[in-house]
């Protein structure tokens, strides 16, 4: 969090402008220092720090379980995938298997969070760029997948509804016929919005060739997700290197090869659709009934049942949520594909009830550190569309 | 894990092969392959996998320490590395003692590294030589110490 605005001002011809941290168009507390030459912008800075809550640090004080309540608020949009990512690495250091039940439920959920955060996506960056009709329909549809999550976990954003061996509830009956009615709804929502934004000659203009990144800049800048595909590279994390079952759903991954705003808003709205074609080869596969947690005696917590009628049931209950549990010493490093991109989860462990060091790898922090080469060169209402199609959260990027 | 084991995993094998040096130790868990390269040899190390045509890690996935106060050496250094058409994941593994805890910056072979590095001197105190701009990112510029030191207390020096 510092500045350059001295060193700037010195420059000839120059103007420096300040947008942010209080700006609509930053979703949330970026500030991004700019060097205006005339409404050309010759240099920009982003600077980040404002919504450093320390929540890695936090991590060392809680025990594993404790930690996947922060998770969520990492990325307040998708938080069932940071749940997903968090509990993956927990689970591999234990070298836990989850059951299939469990494992079908959490690729379900992460793809209408990949969806939810798509729609909240496209809806603020066409307001951002003036179309507003956007933003109204894409909430409205977003709300029936947080919904869904209400009615799974009893919260709509920070749903905590994974959790290390499984799901935190068995799902309650009927979920499936209100994610039907999702998956019928959404594609003829995406119509629409397609019809809106596609081929509308202000979105074309606004987004076409602006905010170029070449192939081989964003790999080397670290781009992952959207950012990285709309390059032309195909690189999916579910695809490269599959978790949770990933290798036994049908999906393609999508990319476009322009590398500009344009080619990253086709990429995003083609992943709404091919989430909605995973979720459904999910409810083919989720059994009806079977174990939604894995069965591990003193890591895992005893079934509600278990817990009443067993004294080894009330015990291990009791010490899980006193004193939580020991993984072997030992780092692992878990990715997943958030609707971001790579989110990376490493986790160390030195055998004690607490994480020695977790550090979470957040897709928009490194993302974010292309917009000057998307941005410098072009007009100031460009940086604009840069910010919006970089997706970034800020409470992903400060942690 | 026996030594002879990873040994075999090509990677490594090409890593010795090129430089005995460059490899102090290969450690294996839950499959996943950490190869912990001594300091002076990180920058070379990084450059040949990187470039290397048969193994082409070209990209930087995360750079993160760990402190392991008060052992010495205090900090380990970890870079996730991976080959995109390769599908393939390494870590490498740099271990640095508490009184000079400084490792050659890798923004030259992986420019992502700037904001990795830059986040891991502000919050860990790790100096990488080298580097273009080695500000502090998240804390503030007058912020005094190093959060995720494990000897700054959880709730900040009052």
């Amino acid at each position: 969090m510092s500045t350059t605005v001295e060193t700037a001002i010195g420059a000839a011809q120059t103007m420096v402008l300040n947008m942010g941290p209080q700006h609509p168009s930053t979703h949330g507390v970026l500030r991004v220092v700019l060097e205006l030459n005339g409404e050309m912008v010759v240099k920009a800075e982003p600077i980040i720090g404002y919504l450093h809550t320390g929540i890695e640090k936090s991590c060392e004080a809680k025990t594993y379980s404790q930690c996947i309540t922060l998770t969520d608020r990492i990325d307040y949009l998708a938080p069932l995938s940071n749940n997903l990512g968090y509990c993956l690495a927990v689970e591999k250091i234990l070298g836990i298997e989850v059951p299939k039940r469990a494992q079908y439920i959490r690729v379900l959920l992460t793809e209408l969070t990949r969806c939810a955060s798509h729609l909240v996506w496209v809806g603020t960056h066409a307001i951002d760029l003036g179309a507003m009709t956007v933003f109204l329909y894409s909430f409205r549809e977003r709300e029936e997948i947080l919904k869904i999550f209400e009615y799974l976990s009893g919260q709509r954003m920070m749903t905590s509804y994974f959790r290390i061996g499984g799901l935190a509830l068995e799902p309650p009956p009927g979920w499936l016929d209100k994610v039907q009615r999702v998956v019928d709804s959404l594609p003829g929502h995406i119509d629409e919005y397609e019809d809106l934004l596609t081929k509308n000659k202000i979105w074309l203009g606004r987004t076409q060739g602006v905010g170029i990144i070449s192939a081989a800049d964003a790999i080397a800048m670290g781009c992952s997700g959207p950012m990285l595909r709309g390059s032309g590279v195909a690189y999916d994390v579910r695809k490269a290197f599959p978790y949770s079952s990933y290798d036994e759903f049908d999906f393609n991954v999508q990319t476009q090869t322009a590398g500009d705003c344009y080619a990253r808003y086709q990429v995003r709205v083609a992943e709404i659709r091919e989430s909605i074609k995973i979720v459904k080869q999910a409810m083919q596969k989720i059994p009806p009934e079977g174990p939604f947690r894995a069965e591990v005696p003193g890591i895992i917590p005893p079934s509600r049942e278990e817990m009443k009628t067993s004294i080894e049931g009330l015990i291990y209950h009791f010490k899980i949520f006193t004193e939580g549990f020991a993984p072997p010493p030992g780092e692992v490093y878990q990715a997943i594909e958030s609707p971001r991109g790579e989110l990376g989860v490493f986790v160390a462990s030195d055998g004690s009830h607490k994480p020695y060091r977790v550090k979470f790898r957040a897709p928009s922090f490194v993302n974010l550190q292309s917009l000057p080469k998307l941005a410098e060169g072009r007009l100031i209402a460009d940086v604009v569309a840069c910010i919006g199609t970089t997706d970034i959260v800020l409470g992903e990027v400060d942690r | 894990m026996e030594p002879q084991d990873t040994d075999k995993h090509p990677v490594v094998h090409k890593l010795r092969e090129w430089n005995a040096n460059a490899v102090a130790e290969v450690l294996e868990f839950r499959g996943e392959i950490t190869v912990v390269v001594p300091r002076e040899h990180l920058l070379r190390t990084a450059e040949y996998l990187a470039t290397e045509p048969s193994l082409r890690f070209s990209f930087l996935s995360d750079i993160t320490p760990v402190d392991r106060f008060p052992i010495e050496p205090r900090f380990e250094v970890n870079y996730h590395i991976v080959s995109l058409d390769r599908r393939e994941r390494l870590r490498l593994k740099v271990k640095l003692n508490g009184s000079d805890p400084t490792v050659h910056s890798v923004t030259g072979v992986w420019p992502t590294a700037n904001w990795h590095e830059r986040e891991n001197y502000d919050l860990f105190g790790i100096r990488f030589d080298g580097h273009p701009d080695l500000r502090r990112i998240l804390m503030p510029d007058d912020w005094e110490g190093y959060p995720l030191r494990k000897d700054y207390p959880t709730e900040g020096y009052r």
